[in-house]
Parts: structure tokens; C-alpha cells; sequence
């Protein structure tokens, strides 16, 4: 297609101001970590780096840290694992309610966190309660899970149905096994795919707030919510920024790999 | 002569459709046969019972004698050369070919002799560490044929081999795919919904419509006395006389099939007919004449541009034609 010179002004413009729209809020965060006003006064009269050496010693940033950790890393295992179950399900074998069920699938990731917060929160103090066990870790886990499976099994789904049948066929029909099929064909073609949506869960799992607080209890606490806890104590609130940077470097880098992952078709799986 | 594969009463339903309506077939050892028909006409399923991805409903499959109509495809001794052709994207060309010696657990040594060995074959050597999508179509095709043909099957299954390649690339690869069939004297079974793919290449020709086969015979016989209607109209061009023509022109009831270059301008044969010219087309070495009968029906002739013929006729005037009752076949 031909765009005329000005089309391209006007378009190049529009853009960057979409682009300083996103990422100058982050920028603020960025520069106000090594503000070192208490009150983040604006615009820094001086860079220094105290709040970043003080974060190490701040109440609760490190258990929140591997609480996010263990929750993310549970919630992924538990997603990769089921999700590509049912996208290996509704990719290749025809079933009853097929369509019904894979919209079931997806559904939590479009329901509103709140609702899902909830009825969640209900479920566990009506189902758990009971038999001894709390809200804590494992129900913060399972909560995540619930919309981490969703980015999965989408991410799956669409390279098996873009590597259709016919390369296991192929397999197959030069005499491997089932098992060598899957070890030597299948699955290096979608692993690229599902370290993708693997990531992808992880970092959507480590940022959620809303499910969280309603599955937590009040033994356990992510890093999203200390931030949160944190953000409106005038002691806190340096910390707080540097916490955010840290999240916002640590997370460009697997969300820069899973994009590059997931780009690649399934025939350049890269990983 | 011994039987490579024997099917009996084969059958597949997918839900309420039959794809494959009761099938009786046998093909010989080293035989190049091809299955050829219209799309959904059943040929493509029924490549893929003998090869393994589908079960059938009902039915048998015999490969060397053997009943294999529950085996697994990775116990058939067939290969098949895909349409897409379905190299693994991931391996080197070295790799794919390697594949079925790799997994049958065949030592390395060996299969790097015979892979190359294959590859020369399918005259693909230097290529070895290319990945797939780093090669053209006619490439591809060549590694599919080169990793089927490494695992030595008694028969190698090919589903539309040449349906994804150019017009110049395809004429090659009849004469080379036929080449390499004498060269291994392993049975070919092609399936194509190319009439000219199957008269020029196959030993024998089965006809698909419907699910089921209509005609069994070698081109030759498939060509000059096509078994119904069907058949003279799927292969080559048709020429049928329905009822009130044959009546008038042959003196006998049905329908009945001629070739078009059976078919000569001018009076001097057995039979003989007049009729209008509807159409005039210039092909090179033949002239197109369509002839429109008194009864409604249309032949086709060929008038071959050997500078021996008069010029050609003009549209809308009468001619006469003739031809010999030897080539009208009875089809209905």
C-alpha cells in the first residue's frame, strides 16, 4: 500500500504520541526511584541511589518477592501442563462439546478479576474451610491458574493448528512410535510456543492484584500487594518505586523473548 | 504374479458420509498404478486406509498378503510422499531423509550412506544441510520422495505428487518419478485428478467416482473404451451420442462415447454425419471443431494442423463428418 508523505507525517506522529503516552508514566517511575526526595518532588533536584540500597533491608519486600515467585512459578507449571492438555484435546480429536468447552476455557480470562475474586473466595471458605485447610499460597495458586491456563492453551492451540496433522502423520507413517513422534517431531515444533505462553502466564500471574487479594488470606502476601500496602506510607513510598523498576527491567526481557517466540512460525522455532 | 496390496470390500464413513463405498482393488508388485478422480471422489481416502491414518469402517487390507486393516501406520510397510509434502521444519534435509532409519534405530553410519544414497537418487546431493523452507517446491518434493524411498518400502503411497509444481517442473517430474519406479521396482501408488498425470505415467488406472471404482484398466484401455458415461467424460475430452442420435446416426439404442480424433471432416468413413459448426479453435498442432448435431448433441474433433487438410471450416456452416464404428464405445 502507498502512503502519501503527509499520511506518513501524520501516522509517524500519532505514534509516538501513543508510544510517550505509555511510557512516560513508566519513565517517571524510572527517574523518581533514584529521587532522593521523600516526597518525590518533581523534577529531581539531585539522582542518588539510597532507596535502592534500602530496599534489601525493607520489611517484607523479600518475602513478597518469593511469595510472587512461588505463586507465578506454581500457577505456570500447573497452566503449561493442563493448558496444553486440552489444546492437544480440542486440536486433534473431535469430542462432545468441543466448542462449549474450549469457550469455558477462555472465558476466565475476559471475566472480570473481581467476579473471579469472588467466587473463588466463596468456593474456597466453602469447599476448603471445612477440611482444615486455609487461604494462603495454594489457593493464591490455583486462583492464577485459572486465567494462566487461558495464554497456554491460546498460544498452543494456534501452533498446532498451524502445524496441522500431517507432519505427525508423515512421523508416523516412516515408523516412529508414538513417543518418538512426540519426542522428535511434535514437540520441539511447539516448544517454542509453549515457553511463550509459559512466560507469558508467569508474568501475568506476577502482576495480578484483584484475584489475589480475595484468595490470599491474610497470611500471605505478593510483591503487587506490598506495593500496593506500601504505596500511601510516606516511609515506604521511595521503596516502592524502585520495586516497580526492578519489576518493569525483570519483566522486558521474557516478555521480549515469549513476542519473539511466538512471532517465529512454527516452522523457525528458535529455542 | 504376486499381489502387493488387495482390498476387499472396503469401506469408510466419516458420520453419514461414505467416502469410500465398498472398494475391491488389487495391485500388482511393481506395478505404477495410479487412483485418478474427482475431488471427494474417495481416491485420497483411500490411500490414507492404506497407509494407516484412517481405519477403515469395514472392509480389508492386504499389504503383501498380510491383513494390516488394524495395524498402525508405523508397522505398514509403505511410505508415503505427502501432498504438502510434510517435511519436519526443524531438520536438515540430511535429517528428514535420515528420519525413518533414525527412529527404526538404524547406526548412524549406515544412515548417512543411505540417505546420501537416496538423495542421489532423487538427484538432490549438496543440499544435505539445507532446512526445508530454504528450498523451492520441486526441492521439496524431491527430499519427500527421497525420504520415503530410504526405508525401502514394498510400496510407496504418492497423494497428488505433483499437484503443487509448475506445468514445465511437473512434465519432469512424470518422466524422472517414472525413472525412479523402474530404476527401485517398488510399487507406485499415485493418486492425482490429472487425467493426463494418470494416462502418461500409470501401468494401470482406477477410476474413482462416488466413493467407489468405476473402471480398472490400463490407459490405454481407460482411454479408447471407457466403461460409462463417467469415465468418457472425466478422461480426455467426451464426444457422447445420446439415445435419438445413435438411433439416427448408428441404428442403435444408448449412449454411446467416440474420441474426438477418431473423428474425420468429410464423408469417407463408416459412419456418417452432418451437423453445424458451433466452434473453431486454434491449438497449435490440432484445430478445435466443435459440431453441432440435428439432434442436439455436440462432437468434438481434432483436425491436425499437418498442412495435408483444407482450411478450416467456418463457424455456422454445415459439414460433414465421419468415423469408423470400432471407436464408438457404448457408455449408457
Amino acid at each position: 500500500m502507498k502512503i502519501s508523505r503527509r499520511a506518513k507525517i501524520i501516522l509517524g506522529a500519532f505514534t509516538g504520541l501513543v508510544l510517550v503516552f505509555i511510557y512516560l508514566p513508566l519513565s517517571v517511575v524510572v527517574i523518581n526511584s533514584f529521587n532522593p526526595s521523600r516526597t518525590f518532588s518533581w523534577p529531581p533536584t539531585s539522582l542518588s541511589t539510597v532507596w535502592w540500597t534500602r530496599v534489601f533491608h525493607s520489611d517484607g519486600v523479600i518475602p513478597a518477592l518469593l511469595t510472587s515467585l512461588k505463586a507465578g512459578l506454581g500457577a505456570t507449571i500447573i497452566s503449561v501442563i493442563l493448558g496444553s492438555c486440552i489444546a492437544f484435546a480440542v486440536a486433534r480429536y473431535d469430542f462432545f462439546a468441543k466448542n462449549t468447552i474450549s469457550l469455558l476455557v477462555v472465558l476466565p480470562i475476559a471475566l472480570p478479576g473481581i467476579v473471579t475474586g469472588i467466587a473463588l473466595n466463596s468456593a474456597f471458605n466453602a469447599v476448603l474451610q471445612p477440611l482444615g485447610i486455609g487461604l494462603g499460597l495454594a489457593t493464591v495458586i490455583i486462583g492464577h491458574a485459572t486465567f494462566c491456563i487461558v495464554i497456554v492453551y491460546n498460544n498452543l492451540l494456534a501452533r498446532l493448528r498451524r502445524m496441522g496433522n500431517s507432519l505427525e502423520e508423515a512421523s508416523s507413517d516412516l515408523g516412529a512410535s508414538t513417543f518418538q513422534t512426540f519426542a522428535y517431531v511434535t514437540f520441539p515444533i511447539i516448544r517454542s510456543a509453549l515457553v511463550a505462553g509459559g512466560l507469558l502466564a508467569f508474568a501475568l500471574s506476577f502482576d495480578e492484584i484483584v484475584v489475589t487479594t480475595f484468595t490470599s488470606g491474610a497470611s500471605v502476601q505478593t510483591l503487587p500487594q506490598w506495593i500496593f500496602n506500601n504505596l500511601f506510607r510516606p516511609n515506604q513510598a521511595p521503596i516502592v518505586n524502585v520495586v516497580a523498576t526492578m519489576m518493569l527491567v525483570a519483566f522486558i526481557l521474557p516478555v521480549w523473548l515469549s513476542q519473539r517466540l511466538s512471532e517465529g512460525s512454527a516452522v523457525g522455532s528458535r529455542l | 504374479m504376486t499381489i502387493a496390496i488387495a482390498l476387499q470390500e472396503l469401506r469408510k464413513n466419516f458420520g453419514e458420509v461414505a467416502a469410500v463405498a465398498g472398494v475391491n482393488l488389487e495391485i500388482a508388485d511393481g506395478e505404477f498404478f495410479a487412483m485418478l478422480g474427482p475431488s471427494g471422489s474417495g481416491k485420497t481416502t483411500v490411500l490414507r486406509l492404506i497407509a494407516g491414518f484412517e481405519i477403515p469402517t469395514s472392509g480389508s487390507i492386504k499389504i503383501a498378503g498380510e491383513d494390516v486393516s488394524k495395524t498402525p501406520p508405523f508397522n505398514r510397510d509403505v511410505n508415503t510422499v505427502f501432498q504438502d509434502y510434510a517435511l519436519f521444519p526443524h531438520m536438515t534435509v540430511q535429517k528428514n531423509v535420515e528420519y525413518g532409519l533414525r527412529v527404526k534405530g538404524v547406526a548412524k553410519a549406515e544412515r548417512e550412506v543411505r540417505a546420501l544414497r537416496a538423495l542421489e537418487r532423487v538427484k538432490l546431493v549438496g543440499y544435505e544441510n539445507r532446512k526445508p523452507s530454504q528450498l523451492s517446491g520441486g526441492q521439496r518434493q524431491r527430499v519427500a520422495l527421497a525420504r520415503a524411498i530410504v526405508n525401502e518400502p514394498k510400496v510407496l503411497l504418492l497423494d497428488e505428487p505433483l499437484g503443487a509444481l509448475d506445468l514445465k517442473l511437473r512434465h519432469e517430474m512424470q518422466k524422472e518419478l517414472k525413472e525412479l519406479q523402474v530404476q527401485l521396482g517398488i510399487t507406485f501408488i499415485f493418486v492425482t485428478h490429472d487425467q493426463e498425470e494418470a494416462l502418461t505415467m500409470a501401468d494401470r488406472i482406477a477410476v474413482f467416482n462416488q466413493g467407489q471404482i468405476v473402471q480398472v484398466g490400463s490407459p490405454k484401455e481407460i482411454y479408447e473404451q471407457p466403461a460409462n458415461e463417467f469415465v468418457a467424460g472425466f478422461v480426455g475430452i467426451s464426444n457422447l451420442l445420446h439415445p435419438e442420435s445413435s438411433r439416427e446416426i448408428l441404428g442403435k439404442a444408448g449412449t454411446f462415447s467416440i474420441r474426438p480424433e477418431k473423428i474425420k471432416l468429410g464423408h469417407d468413413l463408416e459412419r456418417k454425419a452432418t451437423g453445424k459448426v458451433s466452434q473453431v479453435q486454434f491449438l497449435g498442432s490440432f484445430t478445435r471443431i466443435d459440431v453441432e448435431l440435428a439432434m442436439g448433441d455436440t462432437l468434438t474433433l481434432l483436425q491436425e494442423n499437418d498442412g495435408s487438410s483444407l482450411a478450416s471450416p467456418v463457424v455456422e456452416s454445415l459439414i460433414n463428418i465421419s468415423w469408423d464404428s470400432k471407436y464408438e464405445f457404448q457408455v449408457g
